[in-house]
């Protein structure tokens, strides 16, 4: 007798996976959205800072004035843009867009310089993207800075006390270390909620889930059979977005490994229950993916740390914060990864993923069942 | 029978790949027939009907829809057709006279005429009082003779119908079938395919399709005598028979 | 020209008639409006620091003190050892651990050079590149004081330090919602125009309408027009709710031209449609679209620009947001509305535009087959 339902249920998990494989579109999201996001994010959407227009003001042009605007165009980071004559040109280049900072040099800067005095440099930015703003005055202080160093060296006043900053965790500053733990989190909640809500609500619609549910398997097997696929197809693309970090762009697991595959099987089980969960909520599949995309999609973007900080939200989204799971697994994420801690660091979170695990799964097949005795 | 012929199909071939659906079909209907198609399943009724709308072009071979060549003038064609398909084609979130409005619009009725039509329509079908019911929530039967009343608004010289009976009860179906004749008694030319054989019998003439193939053509009382029996269920099950072994 | 009027009246009465059209065309873009803008704050927080002073003498303080009295920092303690430190990065409750070594103060007295530490998570690298280059300096704002006090005691001269200052210019106070209002009014009217478009096509197709519509003698344009013109009227709806409440609460101003603004959109839309339909045009399924339209908005949203500059992206990235009309429209609705640009400025951007929206409505209507 077990050995029969044993049966009925592997031709449940085998057809779901027939659906999977079958249909091109949800091969697309499956393996083609994991790999573009994360070439996206590497790529593209990192915080490298290059080939930002620049323009130079320069009353005084001497030397020094030129010298700086040298070094600042050698940094790679910038691109010129031309020399203005006047202030009110600032704003003509700015409307145009392509300029994004002008450095006005204050006449004899380079005298003054010389003779110990205090010149000035005025950086204007065009602030309509304040966060480039201000990275663009921190860059071109930095060089600054290196300049007036290099010019104390060259009169033998070197500096007396010398910064020696070290990077840890990420000594390359490779922005990978942000947003390929992100990007995973994110991954798998869509994987899972997004595609198994979509795939039980379609048998809602089409008739064949009461077909499913009127044999003889438990209504647990039949979640069971329906999720199975997705674990292991979430598994499987959780590894490859490690491998990708791994390989691509060179994230290294410093903890243990074992660790990381639990606390993956852990998240993906969560997402899971989450998917389930929303179908038994959910009367059409397009009312399901309306409730995965802005239930779910859009605050693991933005509420879970994943590009945007905490810290700096009001403190009602840090609240809608808390109850994210994606918040937790970014965190556990960078700790085992980037860190090398162990479950001695990360148990707090580890403990509210399973409980929310617990909860969700307890709701939903209850709510289930509930369908099924009505 | 010296009514002209409406519709014209001369070698009429359609094949997906390597599957042929239409196998070189010949046939003509005439002005005012209830003309019935007739198959099992997959015997490329549907693939047929579609060409003679204007839905679909055929592989080779010509046919001509009241004087008119099909792959030169599909859209004026179009203006004198009805057609009214299995799967239920009226919108379901506007009501019983928006879609009545919105089909007479886009066969260039005017206001006035949509209103006196819609009238005079739901007056036959005696629903006036469901005339701004959301079609959701019209029973089903009913909805089935307005998308048929509503196909042929426009007073079509041809209606097509395909499996217009689908899922309806046998009561609902006869009442149907009222309205079909209602409307080649006006002159319309009905071109309906089905595989319930007892509608087979309401035809003037039925074309019987098996693989693709014309099987049998001509009237009902015909085809029975040819093949010695009573009923067009026998004919047919003779005809499939025959395509088996 | 009845044809288009009447197919255009049936949408909007369905429209209406949805019961969760008119709702997310209203909450969607509060809620996005106020989560989004207020999430996407990307401005510096303070640095939480803590110090490590093995030296303890007066002039280590007197270093550390500037630290103190800096805004960009707030103090976090002291630790002891140096795995005391390492420990409590590892477990993110502080950003740097600023070592100052043992004879700091000494080395100092007998001008020896010296060197301070400054250990810094570098997981959030943007983050990290500001720590560091705020704490260097700071440091050399304490050299340069050390410099002076000694150049003015044995009266040498030696080059002077350079006072850079800076004026942000459209957004002096740098407030982050001003530059993303904007941004997220692209995404707005990209969704009611791409998705709920390509959404509605696909369902005719589901639920047999349009077959019906297909046998009647409309013609191909009548019908993309009946379609296009009630989604383009949503769409440019959308923008005035979310321009409304962007300047109500969000005092993002409108510097610009707003007709140029409204002719813009007006491009944009007529493009995301095009996408819109040429993808319900080539599914069958609304779940299909839907997987393929999330693909692609994906992409174009991340690509756009609406968090970091396009400039900074890689020379093939350029080339994708070529067809990426959002690219197009993010650029040109910050220049309008913040910068106050006019057609001169914009006015090959909106070419491109024109002609893009062109190519997809072309594109558009041949994918539309009205006989397969």
């Amino acid at each position: 007798m077990k050995r029969v339902g044993f049966k009925r249920f592997m031709s449940l998990v085998v057809k779901e996976f027939n659906h999977i494989f079958r249909d091109r579109r949800t091969m697309l999201i499956l393996f083609g959205i994991p790999i573009m996001q994360i070439l996206i994010f590497g790529y593209v959407v990192n915080s490298d800072f290059k080939n930002i227009g620049i323009s130079v003001l320069d009353r005084s042009n001497d030397t020094h004035s030129q010298r700086i605007m040298s070094k600042l165009m050698a940094s790679g980071y910038f691109h010129f843009r031309g020399n203005l004559q006047s202030d009110h040109e600032i704003e003509e280049t700015f409307r145009s867009g392509k300029v994004k900072a002008v450095l006005v040099f204050e006449s004899d800067f380079g005298a003054q310089f010389n003779s110990g005095e205090s010149p000035k440099i005025q950086i204007v930015t065009d602030a309509s993207d304040p966060n480039l703003a201000n990275t663009i005055v921190s860059y071109i202080r930095g060089i600054i800075n290196a300049y007036q160093l290099e010019a104390r060296n060259a009169t033998g006043m070197g500096l007396l006390v010398a910064p020696e900053p070290r990077m840890v965790f990420n000594e390359n500053l490779s922005s990978a270390f942000m947003f390929v733990p992100g990007t995973m989190a994110l991954i798998l909640m869509l994987i899972c909620a997004l595609l198994t809500s979509i795939s039980v609500t379609r048998e809602k619609e089409v008739g064949t889930l009461e077909v499913i549910l009127v044999s003889p398997l438990h209504p647990v097997q039949i979640i069971l059979g329906k999720v199975l696929p997705y674990i292991f197809l979430a598994f499987i693309n959780g590894l490859v977005i490690l491998l990708l970090g791994r390989i691509v762009f060179g994230l290294p697991i410093l903890g243990s490994p074992i660790l990381l595959l639990a606390e993956l099987l852990l998240y993906i089980s969560l997402a899971l229950s989450l998917g389930i969960l929303i179908s038994t909520i959910a009367k059409s599949q397009q009312s399901a993916m309306f409730v995965s995309l802005f239930a779910l999609m859009l605050p693991t973007v933005l509420l879970s740390g994943f590009i945007f900080p905490i810290e700096n939200m009001p403190v009602i989204l840090q609240w809608a914060s808390a109850i994210l799971p994606p918040r937790y697994f970014i965190i556990i994420l960078k700790d085992i990864m980037l860190k090398g801690n162990g479950l001695a660091v990360v148990w707090p979170e580890t403990l509210i993923l399973a409980g929310m695990t617990v909860l969700l799964l307890f709701i939903a097949i209850k709510k289930f069942t509930i369908r099924l005795a009505i | 029978m010296s009514r002209e012929s409406i519709i014209e199909v001369e070698n009429l071939t359609k094949r997906f790949g390597r599957f042929t659906a239409n196998d070189n079909l010949t046939f003509e209907v005439r002005e005012g027939e209830v003309f019935g198609f007739l198959g099992a399943n997959g015997a490329g009724k549907t693939t047929a009907l579609r060409i003679l709308c204007g839905l679909s072009k055929p592989t080779s071979g010509t046919v001509r829809i009241a004087g008119l060549d099909a792959s030169h003038h599909p859209d004026r064609i179009k203006k004198v057709i009805g057609y009214m398909c299995q799967r239920f084609a009226l919108y379901e979130d506007l009501t019983v006279f928006e879609n009545i409005q919105l089909y007479g619009g886009i066969y260039g009725l005017t206001p006035r005429e949509i209103r006196s039509r819609s009238d005079e329509l739901l007056d036959k079908l005696s629903i006036t009082d469901l005339r701004n019911r959301l079609i959701r929530s019209v029973p089903l039967g009913w909805r089935q003779k307005l998308a048929f009343s509503i196909a042929v608004l426009h007073r079509p010289k041809i209606v097509f119908l395909d499996e217009p009976t689908g899922g309806v009860d046998p009561i609902a179906r006869r009442q149907f079938w009222d309205l079909i004749y209602d409307a080649a008694r006006s002159g319309m030319t009905v071109f309906v395919t089905t595989h319930y054989m007892d509608e087979a019998e309401y035809c003037d003439r039925v074309c019987i399709l098996s693989g693709g193939r014309i099987e049998a053509l001509g009237r009902p009382e015909d085809l029975k005598t040819t093949c010695q029996v009573d009923t067009m269920d026998e004919v047919f099950i003779r005809i499939a028979r025959k395509d088996q072994t | 020209m009845r044809t288009i009027l009447v197919l255009i009246r049936k949408e909007f009465i369905q429209i209406r008639r949805n019961r969760i059209m008119i709702p997310a065309m209203i909450v969607a873009p509060l809620v996005q409006m106020f989560v989004l803008v207020f999430a996407a704050n990307m401005n510096m927080r303070d640095i939480d620091f803590h110090i490590h002073d093995q030296d303890g003498s007066t002039e280590s303080k007197q270093l550390i003190a500037k630290y103190l009295s800096s805004p960009f920092y707030s103090y976090g303690g002291q630790v002891f050892t140096e795995q005391e430190g390492e420990e409590l990065l590892r477990r993110d409750q502080t950003d740097m651990i600023m070592t100052i070594p043992p004879a700091f103060g000494e080395q100092l007295i007998n001008r020896e050079p010296v060197a301070v530490q400054f250990l810094i998570n570098g997981i959030n690298s943007a983050a990290a590149v500001l720590t560091a280059s705020y704490s260097q300096s700071i440091l050399l704002d304490f050299n340069q004081e050390l410099i002076t006090n000694y150049l003015r005691i044995s009266g040498q001269s030696a080059p002077g330090r350079i006072d850079v200052s800076y004026l942000h210019w459209y957004n002096p106070e740098l407030d982050f919602k001003i530059f993303m209002v904007p941004g997220i009014l692209v995404i707005l009217v990209m969704l009611v125009g791409w998705l709920l478009m390509s959404l509605n096509v696909v369902r005719e197709k589901e639920l047999g309408t349009i077959e019906q519509l297909n046998v009647t003698p409309i013609r191909k344009h009548q019908f993309i027009i009946g379609k296009l013109i009630p989604f383009w009227i949503l769409g440019m709806i959308e923008l005035g709710i979310g321009l409304t409440l962007g300047r109500l609460v969000f005092h993002v101003p409108i510097l610009g031209s707003f007709g140029l603004l409204i002719g813009f959109t007006a491009l944009y839309l007529l493009t995301v449609l095009g996408f819109g339909l040429l993808i319900a045009a080539l599914s069958e399924t609304q779940q299909q679209v839907m997987f393929v339209n999330f693909f692609f908005v994906l992409v174009f949203i991340l690509m756009s620009g609406v968090f970091t500059p396009i400039e900074s992206m890689p020379d093939w990235a350029h080339w994708v947001n070529l067809i990426n009309p959002l690219a197009y429209y993010m650029r040109v609705i910050r220049m309008i509305l913040l910068k106050g640009s006019g057609f001169m400025d914009v006015w090959q951007d909106f070419a491109s535009m024109a002609l893009f929206g062109i190519i997809m409505i072309t594109l558009a209507v041949r994918s539309y087959k009205k006989r397969s």
